[in-house]
């Protein structure tokens, strides 16, 4: 049957592999055929969302991606790549005059930090097939901002404009980079802070024509720039959400 | 953290309201430039300066500065 979605024999890595977005994509990748490395902090949760998927071979790798020397040690054991999936990320609401530096390094080590070192290290050590695709999760708040947001959206606004940059030098190797920003998809990120509450949700229902996405919505989009099918796609940003950016 | 530390930390909040406006029975959601953003600023001084966690339910469950301040010290 004509497939052109099929990630069979194709080998990725998803960081923030152990909830969210990042969990529903490995499992979805793993249904299409791929191998997937489960990229995260917490060794028993990346265990659960292996635990979730089809197939065989797939290989959890607790990583920290604020320690270099993790990332470098991972990198080190991994086979080459044909995806990468970059998922990690935390959010952090406070108004911009109460950021201190503790939470900027912090939002800044893991949302966009940590990915340009495993990217450039990864790249450096030749770990990427040719046509491997490499998909950023970035988030509408680039331009879609709120109210006590500024740190996530700046680094969601690296990640965007990191990602294009970087789709114009790798495109000799027939390496595509993208970025899919997503509308509200429930999951733990938001669970620290002050923000998961009823009113908060409600207000979010009110304003996703679509309703709320869930992990899988996302995972569609990164099979496809995973695929053959993405072969003419690099340094595009997907926004995916609902409807929600529309008003 | 007494009260009084709290209050004077909790008019500092503020850009616009006078200092002296801030007594332990002032109703601050009913000031004038209460607002979302003056909220998130609360959350994180007290996260700040007295590393305790409230969430924007606390807030609306109090109407004066002495409510929340309980609430702070018992968290």
């Amino acid at each position: 049957m004509y497939n052109p979605f099929s990630l069979e024999g194709r080998t990725i890595l998803v960081t923030g592999a152990s909830s969210g977005i990042g969990r529903g994509i490995s499992i979805d990748c793993a249904k299409m055929g791929a191998t997937v490395h489960l990229v995260a902090r917490n060794e028993e949760r990346l265990n659960e969302t292996l635990s979730q998927m089809e197939g065989e071979g797939h290989i959890i790798h607790k990583v920290d991606l604020c320690s270099s020397d993790d990332i470098y040690n991972m990198i080190e054991v991994i086979p080459k790549l044909d995806g990468i999936i970059l998922c990690a990320g935390i959010i952090k609401t406070m108004p911009v005059k109460n950021i201190n530096e503790e939470a900027i390094s912090e939002i800044f080590n893991t949302n966009i930090i940590g990915d340009i070192k495993l990217i450039s290290r990864i790249l450096r050590k030749r770990k990427l097939n040719h046509g491997c695709s490499v998909i950023f999760i970035s988030s509408v708040s680039t331009f879609n901002v709120k109210v006590g947001n500024s740190l996530y959206s700046a680094t969601k606004g690296a990640v965007n404009s990191f990602a294009k940059a970087m789709a114009l030098e790798v495109s000799k190797q027939d390496i595509r980079v993208n970025c899919i920003q997503p509308g509200f998809v429930p999951s733990a990120i938001l669970g620290c802070g002050a923000i998961e509450e009823d009113c908060f949700l409600k207000f979010y229902a009110e304003r996703h024509p679509l309703g709320f996405g869930t992990p899988t919505d996302i995972a569609n989009c990164c099979i496809y720039l995973l695929s053959d099918a993405a072969r003419w796609v690099t340094g595009s940003i997907f926004t995916i959400d609902g409807g929600y950016t529309l008003q | 953290m007494n009260l009084e530390e709290f209050i004077k930390a909790f008019a500092e909040e503020f850009d616009e309201t006078p200092a002296d406006i801030f007594k332990a029975d002032t109703k601050y959601r009913q000031l004038k430039e209460w607002s979302s953003l003056t909220a998130l600023s609360i959350i994180s001084m007290v996260d700040d300066q007295f590393d305790k966690t409230i969430t924007g339910a606390d807030i609306r469950s109090t109407e004066t500065i002495e409510d929340l301040f309980n609430i702070v010290q018992a968290k």
